[in-house]
């Protein structure tokens, strides 16, 4: 008896995205990093392609975090440079990109200048030759007021610059668009304000190879169903002809992952969950590993330990 | 739900002046305003315009002038199967056979021919004496033509069932069994055969034509149906296609869905 094996064929794959720019592209990037296109489910390499192998973004912070000291202590005394600490990141880390978010800018915190954010990029710019993925801070005013500032300085890097949300979207989308940056779409665990918001980005003028989704990812044990099934709906849309719904998704795993307690208490406290130290490394490798399952495109990390690991885990995956 | 735009027809006057003119001004016209409006396919149809013996050349020379204007696949509709076939050749795009009823000696010429230029091909639940009355009867033609797909080797997706709608004001009890056939039909195989109806049919000589093809479009489209040859320019209707692909978790929703829809 033989064995035929099923194979689904899909009308349509994720749209590439290409990140960053080189001198000849405008840019002062040493390579660009291509991410998406897709034509099946994840990993499936039997019945399409996957050209593009998923990428991970390590975090920096313009200010010095207030993050648990089993991942401070990796990173070391370059906490409070974010050129050394992006540097140390693809050094050290293998980073593939260095995702740098302005906690600093906040008006309840430091309140750092849209000037002073411009000049830490163009240092960050200056100091490694991956592509930056750059955010501004939660407040949606003054992230405007960052985020044009930065367009502008670092124009012609093609930065994925975040991030868009439906109730707040043209200014970045115009900057985007002036500066030829790469956008990050953020919607709130919900598929159908995801699909309205690339449309209405869209119909600005910005194309659709120029948008990534991020659909807000929950960490393990707090939701991460949730967008898994989301992101798991979306790939399907994306396969099946929907060019709403076809763009590559990045999701914030370092912040979320390391929100949960279970990756920031210790086995005194809770002798039940065992040590900390394996406990935390894989409460955001398991968050990571997860969604690569469901298409994500760029990981959003924060403890190297778990960039080893998730490194391994895509390596091996994308291994025919 | 693929909308197959029914206007370039020699039943209508404009084209059928222009069949008989050579002038493919209002062929193209049609040919770009039916894709604006929505439709993924447009059909071709000569009608009586133009004599038997010069068909084979005439659908040559309505694909031909179509393909200069538009990028839409075409159905070739004519019960001519050598206009068909010189229509098949020229054709950029895969295209659909409209139609075969079920009579041996058509399924012998026809569904090689989609074979052969890798069309689709729109089978009709009819044979020699005529439309049946009710949905069994139907859908035992319908048998018919998947048998056939089978042994000729069309995919099932490439084969749509036609189960014939008639006007709703002469042939009233033929729609709901329509309806039911539909849903029949989508059990016969594993992948189903895909099905198609000329819509506007449902509404002739009635009154409210456009709410009479909409209405009936949206329970076709819950009963099974995959295609129809429509007015690509009621908008309304349009807007009933893409509401139907949005209720049948089709598409995903979003607040733009009818323009998305239309933009594809």
């Amino acid at each position: 008896m033989s064995v035929t094996l099923v194979k689904e064929r899909y009308a349509s794959k994720v749209g590439e995205v290409v990140l960053g720019a080189t001198p000849e592209q405008g840019g002062t990037r040493t390579a660009t990093v291509t991410v998406g296109g897709d034509s099946a489910l994840p990993f499936l390499h039997f019945e399409g392609q996957m050209p593009n192998r998923p990428v991970i973004a390590m975090e920096v912070t313009d200010i010095v975090p207030a993050w648990q000291e089993l991942i401070t202590r990796q990173i070391g005394d370059v906490l409070n440079d974010p050129a050394a600490w992006a540097k140390k990141c693809v050094d050290e880390f293998g980073a593939d990109l260095i995702f740098l978010k302005f906690d600093g800018a906040d008006p309840e915190g430091e309140n750092r200048s849209p000037e002073d954010c411009a000049r830490i990029v163009r240092e960050v710019l200056a100091a490694v030759g991956v592509p930056l993925i750059v955010e501004g801070c939660d407040d949606p005013a003054k992230n405007n007021e960052v985020m044009t500032a930065i367009a502008e300085a670092a124009a012609g890097e093609n930065l994925l610059i975040g991030f868009a949300e439906q109730d707040n979207y043209k200014s970045i989308v115009a900057a985007a668009m002036v500066h030829k940056h790469t956008l990050i779409a953020r919607s709130p665990l919900d598929i159908n304000i995801c699909k309205q918001l690339n449309i209405l980005i869209n119909e600005m003028g910005l194309p659709l190879n120029k948008i990534i989704i991020d659909p807000t990812v929950a960490g393990l044990g707090f939701g991460i169903e949730y967008v898994y099934s989301i992101m798991e709906r979306a790939r399907l849309g994306a396969l099946a002809n929907d060019k709403m719904l076809s763009m590559p998704m990045i999701c914030n795993i370092g912040s979320e992952a390391n929100r949960c307690k279970e990756a920031y208490v210790s086995a005194e406290e809770y002798p039940g969950w065992g040590d900390l130290a394996d406990r935390s490394v894989l409460w955001e490798a398991v968050t990571a590993s997860g969604v690569l399952q469901v298409g994500a495109s760029i990981l959003v990390m924060r403890n190297p330990a778990a960039v080893r690991l998730v490194r391994k885990n895509i390596a091996d995956l994308m291994s025919e | 739900m693929l909308i197959i735009g029914e206007r370039i027809n020699g039943m209508f006057t404009d084209i059928g002046d222009a069949l008989r003119n050579k002038d493919p001004k209002p062929l193209q016209y049609w040919a770009v305003k039916q894709e604006e409006g929505g439709a993924h396919y447009l059909d071709v149809n000569s009608g009586p315009a133009i004599p038997t013996e010069e068909r084979v050349a005439a659908y040559e020379w309505m694909v031909k002038v179509i393909q200069e204007v538009s990028e839409l696949p075409l159905v070739l509709d004519s019960t001519n199967y050598n206009a068909i076939e010189a229509g098949l050749k020229v054709c950029k795009r895969p295209a659909i056979i409209n139609s075969c009823p079920v009579e041996q000696v058509k399924i012998e010429r026809v569904f090689p021919m989609a074979i052969q230029y890798n069309a689709g091909l729109i089978g009709l639940t009819m044979d020699k004496q005529g439309i049946p009355k009710d949905a069994e009867n139907r859908v035992a033609f319908a048998m018919e033509l998947v048998a056939a797909a089978d042994e000729y080797g069309l995919q099932m997706e490439d084969l749509f069932i036609d189960p014939l709608i008639l006007p709703v004001n002469v042939a009233q009890e033929h729609a709901p069994e329509v309806l039911e056939s539909l849903r029949q039909v989508k059990m016969l195989a594993n992948p189903a055969p895909r099905t198609v109806l000329g819509l506007s049919n449902v509404s002739q000589k009635a009154q409210d034509r456009s709410l009479i093809n909409r209405t009936f479009l949206a329970m076709a489209i819950s009963s099974g149906l995959d295609a129809a040859i429509m007015n690509a320019n009621d908008d309304e209707l349009v807007d009933v296609a893409a509401t139907c692909q949005i209720l049948l978790n089709r598409s995903i929703y979003a607040d733009s869905y009818l323009k998305v829809f239309r933009a594809r």
